[in-house]
């Protein structure tokens, strides 16, 4: 097997833009982590954004407003989240399944009484706006990509050296030591809610808008779930998340490279199978831990 | 002291909750710089009426002032910028946090968006300098002992300008040193600084310790204030158990069933802690007896019955039932000698809340033949015909029988459970608390029940923080005091004042 095939700069692209697209699902995620609502609705926030970037971008021929569609549906959807979760006291795991089924089944039905398309949405050429992008390498690359960079650097900050941030893990890990100083631990959760939602609008973005200009139906297929694993593997760490999302983009891209050489089926599996391995290795951690603790 | 000013009035509070009076049109004044303690039961109600003043909650009726003001809105915040903190009994720390982060945790010093770790540290550097309460700054707070997380909390409060401090059960997760340490630290602030503290706790003898005045609570109701110096423990013990209820005697008959039934030699258990709580009880009761155990809440009576059940590990000693060994037998294993559970604690132990009347009543028989097909298919018919016999044998008042017991009234969720523990008609019953929270005619009730049982020719363990209750129904009664006996007696040989000194650590050979 020849490794240049796998290595190469290629690789590293996909490698990149498959990252993007968890890196950002997984910051939402990691901001209800930290307020002990771990959402793992995600992956329909993602399609949900996707497919308004792309209505918004082909009604305003602007990839601002695709990116505004998005965000703002994300914004719903993550308030939506909070709302059921934290007032409702709705069992956040359910939550965010019913979210995941809902956002598959709204989208399918939008696209065909919008659009009136079914399956995926092909805007004639031109009439959607792609996120700008930027050559490097021969290589092109989205905006998305250094914002995102940007985004855990600023995500790790709030987190770990802002009183917010303290205040947002402070509501997950022990909500009444916040209450008994006078701040709201509910206030906390429904900012991580809808800045996951945030978030997630931009993965969605980048995932219909980023090099594409399409929607498909299921866009997400299923990286939001790679993205809670990527959560929980980066124990809520931003930089430790991104690292995670950059091996499964990984991966994700060698399997592509390898489908040459071996049966494309099998290949397309080996970012689950990289994610089912995490899990494993983190399971173990956990016991090892647990067993040290007692 | 006495001419020292009020700082808090509390003005005929009164707490209610959904089916119970945590407080019932409480006064009380507290004075600038004293050591105030406020002693009663578990369940007394001294929480609730110090969550009223920290703002956790708000009162029903009734008004607080502090400082000749009164309170309008309650709110921990508001409470902090009034000047009171309060450590809470369940610590308000998050673990993984660092000290210096917890101390100043919802108002934490800004550089800039960010928060100033270094100004952070040194806040805490000065407060320890200033109070002698010392910490580590940088440590994290699941790595310290209870003892520091207590001081963390201690300084937090302080940190917010408290100079009154409420101190919520503060000993109970510490050791004697470490308790050393805290009346201390007390003492210390209360002559220098001039702060007023409350301090909530059920031990007599650090009331005693550290305390210028006692409030004494029970049942919700303050039913004294008193200047520490004027009272014994004695005297406090039989205001926080002494409630009169004149009932009627109940008929007593032997039996004439005799021998053994329980035999516990030697115990030692821990708590969850890991503590010793159980040190070294032996005791015996035999068939036709009831058996009080008299003690203050938390000296080892639960952790004595969890053992003695199997709900709890046995560290050394022997329990027999009716002969047969029974330390390190499974729960199951051990009713199948012949005992039944009445647990101290209806709503975690006793009853499923979700589950209706008819479901609570079966359990534990669910798989008889009469009752089930195989052990595995239910027969709906005879099982509501046998709920709905022991129903009305004991009385408990609910819609119907598939009323969920969570919904029902604290007495008749207990009913159900003495209907279910006694229709296993078993010779062995381990009875805790069984009235607990129950009104009297429910109470009066159940204790005819008991007496049955015993005239029948049960052998009876009871366990209550009811004094009362104990020399109604006891043959013979032991105190327990730290996980020790201290005492027998005969109800009849004994007043209630003079027992109550052993259950807070008199001896045998003290009694002169």
């Amino acid at each position: 097997m020849d490794l240049g095939a796998i290595f190469n700069l290629s690789t590293l692209m996909n490698t990149i833009n498959t990252a993007t697209i968890v890196v950002l699902a997984g910051l939402g995620c990691l901001m209800t982590d930290q307020a002990g609502m771990m959402c793992i609705g995600i992956d329909g926030m993602m399609t949900a954004g996707a497919f308004a970037a792309v209505i918004g971008s082909w009604l305003c021929s602007s990839w601002i407003m695709g990116l505004v569609f998005a965000l703002a549906v994300g914004l719903l959807l993550g308030g939506f989240y909070g709302l059921f979760v934290i007032r409702y006291k709705s069992d956040e795991f359910i939550i965010g399944v019913a979210l995941n089924i809902f956002a598959v089944a709204i989208t399918t039905f939008l696209l065909r009484s919008i659009p009136g398309q079914s399956g995926s949405f092909h805007p004639a050429t031109g009439a959607v706006v792609k996120l700008p992008s930027f050559s490097i390498a021969g290589s092109n690359v989205s905006i998305m990509v250094p914002l995102s960079w940007l985004l855990v650097a600023l995500t790790w900050l709030l987190v770990y050296r802002t009183p917010l941030g303290f205040w947002l893990h402070a509501s997950g890990e022990h909500p009444e030591s916040l209450r008994s100083v006078g701040r709201s631990p509910e206030r906390m959760k429904y900012l991580g809610s809808l800045a996951c939602g945030l978030f997630c609008g931009l993965s969605g973005a980048y995932l219909s808008l980023g090099y594409l200009s399409t929607f498909t139906e299921n866009m997400s297929a299923s990286q939001g779930y790679v993205a809670v694993a990527c959560v929980i593997f980066g124990r809520s760490n931003p930089v430790y998340v991104f690292l995670a999302a950059l091996l499964f983009g990984f991966i994700d891209a060698a399997g592509q490279r390898m489908q040459g050489i071996v049966d494309p089926t099998l290949t397309a599996t080996f970012p689950y199978i990289g994610t089912i391995l995490m899990m494993v290795i983190l399971a173990v951690r956990y016991t090892a831990m647990k067993k040290k603790r007692a | 002291m006495s001419q020292a000013e009020t700082v808090i009035s509390f003005r005929h509070i009164t707490m209610a909750f959904p089916g119970v009076v945590a407080n019932d049109d409480v006064s009380l004044d507290i004075r600038k710089g004293e050591v105030f303690a406020l002693v009663g039961e578990n369940g007394a109600g001294k929480s609730t009426l110090m969550k009223v003043l920290y703002g956790m909650n708000e009162p029903t009726e009734g008004e607080v002032w502090v400082r000749g003001q009164q309170v309008r809105h309650f709110s921990p915040a508001n409470a902090i910028g009034m000047g009171i903190g309060m450590v809470h009994q369940h610590f308000m720390l998050v673990p993984s946090f660092t000290v210096a982060q917890n101390v100043v945790l919802g108002d934490e010093p800004r550089k800039g968006l960010f928060c100033d770790f270094a100004k952070a540290r040194q806040t805490v550097e000065d407060l320890v300098k200033e109070y002698g309460l010392k910490v580590e700054p940088d440590d994290r707070i699941e790595d310290i002992s209870v003892g520091l997380q207590q001081r963390v909390e201690i300084l937090k409060a302080l940190r917010r300008g408290a100079d009154i401090l409420i101190l919520d059960e503060p000993t109970a997760v510490l050791t004697p040193q470490e308790t050393d340490e805290l009346f201390a630290v007390i003492r210390r602030i209360v002559a220098e600084k001039q702060m007023t503290i409350i301090i909530i706790t059920h031990k007599l003898g650090e009331v005693m310790a550290i305390s210028d005045r006692v409030g004494v609570m029970r049942a919700g109701k303050l039913v004294g204030v008193c200047e520490t110096a004027d009272v014994s423990e004695r005297i406090l013990a039989s205001m926080m158990v002494g409630k009169e209820v004149l009932l009627d005697a109940i008929e007593r008959a032997d039996s004439g069933e005799d021998g053994v039934a329980i035999e516990v030699e030697g115990l030692r258990v821990r708590d969850s802690r890991g503590l010793e709580a159980v040190r070294g009880v032996s005791l015996t009761v035999r068939r036709g007896e009831i058996l009080g155990i008299a003690g203050v809440e938390g000296n080892g009576q639960s952790e004595l019955l969890e053992a003695i059940t199997g709900l709890r590990p046995i560290e050394s000693g022997r329990v027999s039932i009716l002969g047969k060994r029974a330390d390190g037998l499974s729960p199951k294993a051990i009713r199948a000698l012949g005992l039944s559970h009445v647990p101290e604690d209806r709503i975690a132990t006793g009853v499923s809340v979700k589950a209706d009347v008819t479901d609570n009543l079966i359990v534990g028989k669910e798989r008889r033949r009469e009752f089930s097909a195989l052990g595995i298919h239910m027969k709906r018919g005879p099982i509501r015909e046998y709920a709905k016999k022991v129903f009305e044998r004991f009385d408990i008042r609910a819609a119907g029988l598939d009323t969920a017991v969570g919904s029902m009234s604290g007495g008749n969720m207990q009913k159900v459970v003495v209907a279910r523990e006694f229709s296993f008609d078993t010779p062995v019953l381990i009875i805790s608390q069984p009235t607990r929270g129950v009104d009297i005619g429910a109470m009066d009730f159940i204790h005819q029940q008991i007496v049955e049982k015993r005239n029948a020719g049960c052998a009876i363990l009871l366990v209550s923080a009811d004094l009362d209750e104990l020399y109604r129904l006891s043959d013979r009664m032991v105190t327990i005091y730290e996980g020790e006996i201290t005492g027998e007696f005969k109800p009849e040989d004994i007043p209630k004042t003079e027992i109550s000194y052993y259950m807070t650590g008199g001896r045998k050979e003290a009694r002169a």
